[in-house]
């Protein structure tokens, strides 16, 4: 393994918070659960909006809102000023190379889906592998397996430790076999919260020729991803985990494997000539983006990017991994609680099993005591099977935490410990 | 917290804790697999069956408090009673877990899953063992699902 990163404290005025007015910015976080506190601590699943995206969106329905790429009036030029000026903040925000390489999907699954498909359709042949790892979503599981049904090609698996770290070695044996033809692994684990050293396994995939796919979904809205610095070839992600709506994803893709990739999906704005004896496709990134496409969640995507940025991510980064660090040596004081991924290199979420109650009966517990967090597979029903679990109860944190919230997470685990006494 | 000792009666605290009838019987008549694919529970149901009666009945699996105990209540509800009773049994048992209907007569200790109606999300927990058991009648080579 490699080493870790030296720990440092950054300068105060870089991550320090205003939490009173950061979560002043998210109406949602006033309202009374059950008579208690809303203490949102599902935000692996999805997160918040801040006023600001919710005001963006409405503002374009309200404001300047007419189909893109296509009038010639003005609200027409209007929205697709805005939707494009939100495909540069991607850009930007992942420093990808061009605005090219930014597509615009549903989600993170349909942007894995969309390489499965396209690159995966074209490239795979019979007898070849696919990579990925022991602690994927099925997001990135199902799409290879459809995959390699269809082509007749073998999805290989990377494991990982019991702390939930992955093997490294294991990974770069499977990658010998000279059939490899993508791997594909998550950033940071849903299930367990692990952070992958996603460069270091870019670089030996490069090292034998293998293409590379990135699942983002978890590690956008927690720490800094630059592509060209990663390196990596594909990198998707879903906006609805960073702060914007949900219904809007993105692949970022490298300009020479998207301009080689055959379209995934026919029909308006991804032409540029259509006759009944052939069509010829338009210039990425429009290539990949047929029909008309969620106008107003990527411009509420995009002011998602500019709150985001506004904070700035080394901020929220330090604040979130104080908050684990603390919520983390509190929950091991219960009796009986297990942490399920104590990965050195981990970001904000706590999986844990609690003996003698069922995940879910914490859930349902915890919500009358107005905590939402998730109890069940985490749709990553592999990671449960590597631990022997049915289920695991998580609580996942955002920017807009506090310390008092893991403390009434605690408080609310003790007393479904007497409740199951 | 008193709301919540509404679902989480004693008794059912009690059958999670201790789940009466865990067991696989050795040659069940009728078997099937119940699973709620939302949360990965899985329960197994054995029935002996002779004469249109259920001599036996036992479950197996890993779930939530709620159906844990639930499948245990059943299995000491139905042990004894003539097959064509379940029917009547189990749509009592569903109207008193979905709606607000008073408990109807006859459901003994089924009735403790009572508070379930004040948790939606909660209802396929207490229902589970109940499909298993119907789709164990049926045959059902596949386990049936929830959803």
């Amino acid at each position: 393994m490699s080493a870790l990163p030296a720990l440092t404290i950054a300068p105060a005025d870089k991550t320090e918070l205003d939490l009173t007015s950061i979560r002043a910015d998210f109406p949602i976080l006033r309202q009374r659960i059950h008579g208690k506190s809303l203490v949102y601590l599902d935000n692996a699943a999805s997160v918040q909006k801040p006023k600001a995206v919710i005001d963006a969106i409405s503002e374009c329905y309200s404001g300047y809102y007419a189909n893109i790429h296509r009038g010639v009036h003005l609200l027409s030029e209007r929205s697709t000023m805005a939707y494009e000026g939100a495909r540069e903040k991607v850009r930007a925000f992942l420093n990808a190379a061009s605005t090219q390489e930014i597509i615009f999907t549903r989600n993170t699954t349909e942007s894995i889906n969309l390489v499965a498909s396209s690159f995966g359709g074209s490239a795979v042949k019979a007898g070849d592998e696919i990579i990925i790892t022991g602690m994927e979503h099925h997001s990135n599981i199902v799409p290879w397996q459809l995959l390699c049904d269809r082509m007749g090609a073998v999805l290989k698996v990377a494991p990982f430790t019991d702390t939930g770290e992955l093997i490294l070695e294991e990974y770069e044996r499977l990658l010998n076999s000279g059939r490899v033809k993508l791997a594909a692994f998550v950033h940071i684990s849903n299930a367990l919260g692990t952070i992958n050293p996603v460069k270091m396994m870019v670089d030996l995939a490069h090292a034998r020729g293998v293409p590379t796919l990135v699942d983002g979904a978890q590690s956008v809205p927690h720490l800094t991803v630059d592509v060209q610095n990663l390196d990596c070839d594909f990198y998707a992600f879903s906006g609805h985990k960073l702060y914007g709506p949900s219904g809007v994803g993105v692949l970022y893709g490298k300009q020479a494997l998207l301009d080689a990739m055959p379209p995934y999906q026919g029909g308006g704005d991804m032409i540029s000539v259509v006759t009944f004896e052939k069509t010829e496709y338009a210039d990425l990134p429009n290539k990949f983006e047929a029909g008309t496409p969620n106008i107003a969640g990527v411009i509420g995507m995009g002011a998602a990017l500019d709150w985001l940025n506004a904070i700035g991510l080394d901020a929220v980064a330090a604040h979130e991994q104080q908050l684990l660090d603390y919520a983390t040596a509190q929950l091991l004081e219960i009796p009986g609680l297990i942490i399920m991924g104590t990965a050195r290199d981990k970001a904000a979420l706590v999986a844990f099993t609690l003996q003698g109650v069922h995940p879910h009966d914490i859930g349902t517990i915890l919500d009358r005591e107005g905590i939402a967090i998730r109890a069940g597979h985490h749709c990553a029903q592999p990671v449960m099977q590597r631990y022997g679990v049915p289920a695991t109860a998580r609580a996942s944190l955002a920017v807009y935490n506090s310390r008092d919230e893991v403390d009434a997470l605690v408080k609310a685990l003790w007393k479904v410990k007497e409740l199951f006494a | 917290m008193n709301d919540l000792r509404d679902l989480y009666q004693e008794v059912i605290l009690d059958h999670n804790k201790r789940p009466r009838n865990f067991r696989i019987l050795p040659q069940p008549t009728h078997h099937a697999d119940g699973v709620n694919p939302l949360c990965g529970d899985r329960i197994s149901v054995f029935l002996d069956i002779d004469d249109g009666v259920i001599r036996d009945i036992s479950f197996q699996g890993a779930g939530c408090a709620i159906s844990s105990a639930s499948a245990s209540l059943m299995t000491e509800a139905l042990k004894g009673k003539p097959v064509n009773e379940i029917d009547h049994l189990f749509d009592a048992f569903h109207t008193v877990v979905t709606t607000d209907a008073e408990c109807p007569k006859g459901l003994g200790k089924l009735s403790v899953l009572a508070g379930v109606r004040d948790y939606p999300s909660r209802v396929k927990c207490a229902t589970l063992a109940w499909h298993a058991v119907r789709a164990a009648l049926e045959q059902h080579k596949q386990p049936v699902a929830t959803e």
